[in-house]
């Protein structure tokens, strides 16, 4: 039996282009009426996609689409109940606002004075009064949000797909926007459906985000759940600014991660491979010896509300959210409620590090060159003329402000006896056997615990090298 | 003398004077004047009245306007699928359309009079028949070309907003992309109506009895009458200027979209 309250469920749903490129993958989401749902994620994830399969310009490779527990997988975008607020908006420019709005209606044969009458009372919701008879060209980018916005909710959708609408807005404009789309959609009670990449307009807007990462779901939560308990690394990473480590259960809610050992909340079995999360803001600075692990202060910015203290300890970095200052070079404490220390099951064991961008535009952990560069890592950036290295979006990478976070699968990484071989050395300081292989845990000379997989069976203690092919590592820019 | 960037213009002013400022005079001098250097109207009133060139007039129009729709109909259906499919090798195709121009524009036409010859036998029972089947076979890529652009550049958001908005494919088309493509369609039909009118090239080289505007012009001058040849210039000239600045304007409103 179908729940009442459900308005449209998305079952299996994958979506494979032409050229074998998977944009989608296995996404499942069930949306109450008169919820406000956020697919939220960077730019390929995915998301955009799944919001076309919802409307209707594609179509689904596989799963299916069910509208009040009916199916509208093959039904054409025109005759679902569902309208869409796109990206660069998609006013006719050969109409008037007028004609622009009335065009649903008219479709659906609508009688004139019903049409006037709806026109009216829409261009008043989203405060453009008497617009009827100007031209698309005349509207600044604002108004022509509102429009579209307009344009889509005369209709009176069952479901409003909206697709990154204030994408093109400055950012009072878009603040602005964002409280008033969450303002329109308490009053009329109809489900919106918005796709955006930008994190704090997903917190502010939406009763359930849905996080998206390389076509798959990765968290489905209100708000607070995403930012408060992140699934994943992914999501934590994405979800405000966040200091994650590889880490390993050493006892009964003891965790060692980041050089230390910490209390925490979550409880695991001792010597799982762990990823914790510590959020800037519930680090807590003490005097030198008094906190769970020191540090020296590397650098520290003034951010207006607050200073961003980022201190260095051993080589994992911790970044701090305070409104006290402190002094570059400075020996502190740092201490962390184990309430606020976040401890995900590493589920898929990924291995996470960060590597420096050198004056080359290299890549270097732990004094080792990675065999690439930022150019062949980072989608759309390039060298210019002047030896300057560039994102997709024009903006100048320096290699000081920028470092890369690689991700590296457990089975990617060779273990060696030969020290000297690998990227980093460490100790082998737990093993699981898995059935057809070894899962080991191994503490690294910088502080970090690596999971590798091997077949062979190594010794507790016994001191490797890790081998980490660089065409198995993934990467993501991070500023600093 | 201190060189300025005006200079830079002065090569062209002086072509301008010399091959298109100096013969619109002559043409103006010698249309309203007879053998004698006299001034004359009688040009202009002979044009008016005599059966013969009206006949020729009626006669291009006729041929400019069916090649003109014929092209149409042609160009837009191949345009419209050609810029809105999501085909590889598109550009391939188009460039098959428009590679025709890139042969020597004689031999083109030699070739079709032998296939034409092969079809139909004598060229001579056609004539009208000849003319537009080799207007069209020669203008068609200045039809294909602008509207191919215009359909083109179109977001393909406005038509699925047009879809999401409740309207079918058929509705789609009528309501957003053809109104959107008026001003291709118009660049388009000015370029092919125009030299349709006058080309008498083509004709001939089909060995083709059929006179028109530019034929005519020919043989007046052929005949040394060059006031009478000036006049029906002069005539065409302010028809081409009329008929530019009208579809000018609506050009302009399609932009805006207020046609249709």
């Amino acid at each position: 039996m179908e729940n009442r309250d459900t308005i449209i469920e998305l079952k299996g749903i994958t979506k494979i282009y032409e050229d074998g490129f998977k944009a989608v993958d296995d996404f499942n989401l069930e949306v109450k009426k008169g919820e406000f749902v956020t697919f939220l994620g960077p730019s390929g994830c995915g998301k955009t996609t799944t919001l076309r399969m919802i409307a209707g310009f594609d179509l689904p490779t596989e799963g299916d689409i069910l509208l009040n527990g009916k199916s509208i997988t093959g039904l054409p975008p025109y005759e679902r109940p569902i309208n869409t607020v796109f990206q660069r908006y998609a006013l006719f420019p050969h109409m008037s606002v007028y004609d622009n709005i009335a065009f649903g209606l008219r479709q659906k044969k609508t009688p004139k004075d019903v049409i006037s009458r709806k026109v009216g009372r829409v261009l008043e919701l989203v405060d453009l009064e008497g617009f009827e008879k100007r031209g698309i060209q005349t509207l600044s980018g604002g108004q022509q949000q509102r429009i579209a916005i307009a344009r889509a909710l005369v209709n009176e959708p069952q479901i409003l797909l909206l697709d990154e609408p204030l994408g093109a807005l400055d950012l009072k404009m878009r603040k602005e926007m964002q409280l008033e789309l969450k303002d329109m959609h308490d009053k009329l009670g109809i489900t919106f459906i918005y796709v955006t990449h930008d994190q704090e307009e997903a917190l502010t807007m939406s009763d359930k985000i849905v996080v998206m990462n390389e076509g798959r779901t990765q968290q489905i939560g209100t708000p607070e759940d995403i930012y408060n308990e992140p699934v994943n690394a992914f999501v934590a990473d994405f979800i405000g600014e966040s200091n994650i480590f590889n880490g390993m259960m050493t006892g009964h809610l003891k965790a060692r991660f980041c050089g230390g050992e910490f209390a925490c909340v979550d409880d695991y079995e001792e010597g799982t491979h762990i990823t914790a999360v510590v959020r800037p803001e519930d680090v807590e600075i003490t005097p030198p010896g008094e906190g769970t692990i020191t540090g020296i202060v590397d650098s520290v910015i003034f951010k207006g509300i607050h200073y961003e203290i980022t201190v260095l300890s051993g080589k994992n970095e911790m970044v701090i959210q305070t409104v006290h200052s402190a002094k570059v070079g400075d020996r502190v404490g740092m201490r962390v409620d184990p309430e606020n220390i976040h401890i995900m099951l590493a589920e898929d064991h990924t291995n996470l590090f960060y590597a420096d961008v050198n004056s080359d535009f290299r890549l270097e952990y732990n004094g080792h060159r990675l065999d690439t560069s930022l150019t062949a890592i980072i989608r759309g950036s390039r060298r210019r003329e002047d030896g300057t290295v560039v994102d997709a979006n024009g903006e100048v990478l320096e290699p000081g402000r920028v470092r890369i976070l690689v991700f590296i699968q457990p089975d990617d990484i060779e273990m060696t006896d030969d020290q000297d071989a690998g990227l980093i050395r460490g100790t082998i300081s737990n093993l699981i056997y898995k059935g057809d292989h070894y899962s080991y845990i191994i503490h690294t000379e910088l502080e970090q615990d690596f999971v590798v997989d091997d077949e062979y069976l190594w010794n507790m203690d016994d001191r490797v090298s890790l081998l980490m092919p660089v065409e198995k590592m993934k990467f993501t820019l991070k500023h600093k | 003398m201190r060189f300025s960037r005006k200079s830079l213009g002065i090569p062209y002013a002086v072509f301008l004077v010399i091959f298109v400022a100096a013969p619109l005079l002559f043409l103006f001098y010698y249309a309203f004047t007879d053998g004698q250097g006299q001034f004359t109207m009688y040009n202009l009133t002979h044009f008016f009245t005599d059966p013969n060139t009206l006949g020729t007039l009626y006669y291009s129009f006729t041929i400019a306007i069916v090649t003109t729709a014929v092209c149409l109909l042609l160009a837009y259906p191949a345009a419209y699928f050609l810029a809105t499919s999501r085909l590889q090798t598109k550009s391939v195709i188009l460039m098959l359309f428009i590679m025709p121009m890139w042969i020597n524009f004689s031999l083109r036409i030699t070739a079709l009079k032998e296939i034409l010859n092969v079809l139909e036998g004598n060229l001579a029972m056609h004539p009208f028949l000849n003319a537009v089947i080799g207007m069209t076979y020669d203008f068609m890529p200045f039809m294909i070309l602008p509207i191919y652009t215009t359909i083109s550049r179109l977001d393909e958001a406005l038509r699925e907003a047009a879809m999401d908005l409740g309207a079918d494919p058929v509705q789609t088309f009528l309501r957003v992309t053809l109104p959107l493509s008026v001003p291709g369609i118009l660049s388009g039909v000015s370029m092919v109506f125009l030299p349709a009118m006058t080309n008498y090239v083509v004709l001939d080289m089909l060995y083709n009895s059929t006179y028109i505007m530019g034929s005519l012009i020919g043989s007046y001058f052929a005949a040394y009458n060059w006031h009478g040849g000036s006049m029906i210039s002069l005539i065409l000239l302010a028809m081409i200027c009329l008929f530019t600045l009208l579809t000018g304007n609506a050009e302009e409103e399609g932009a805006r979209g207020a046609l249709l």
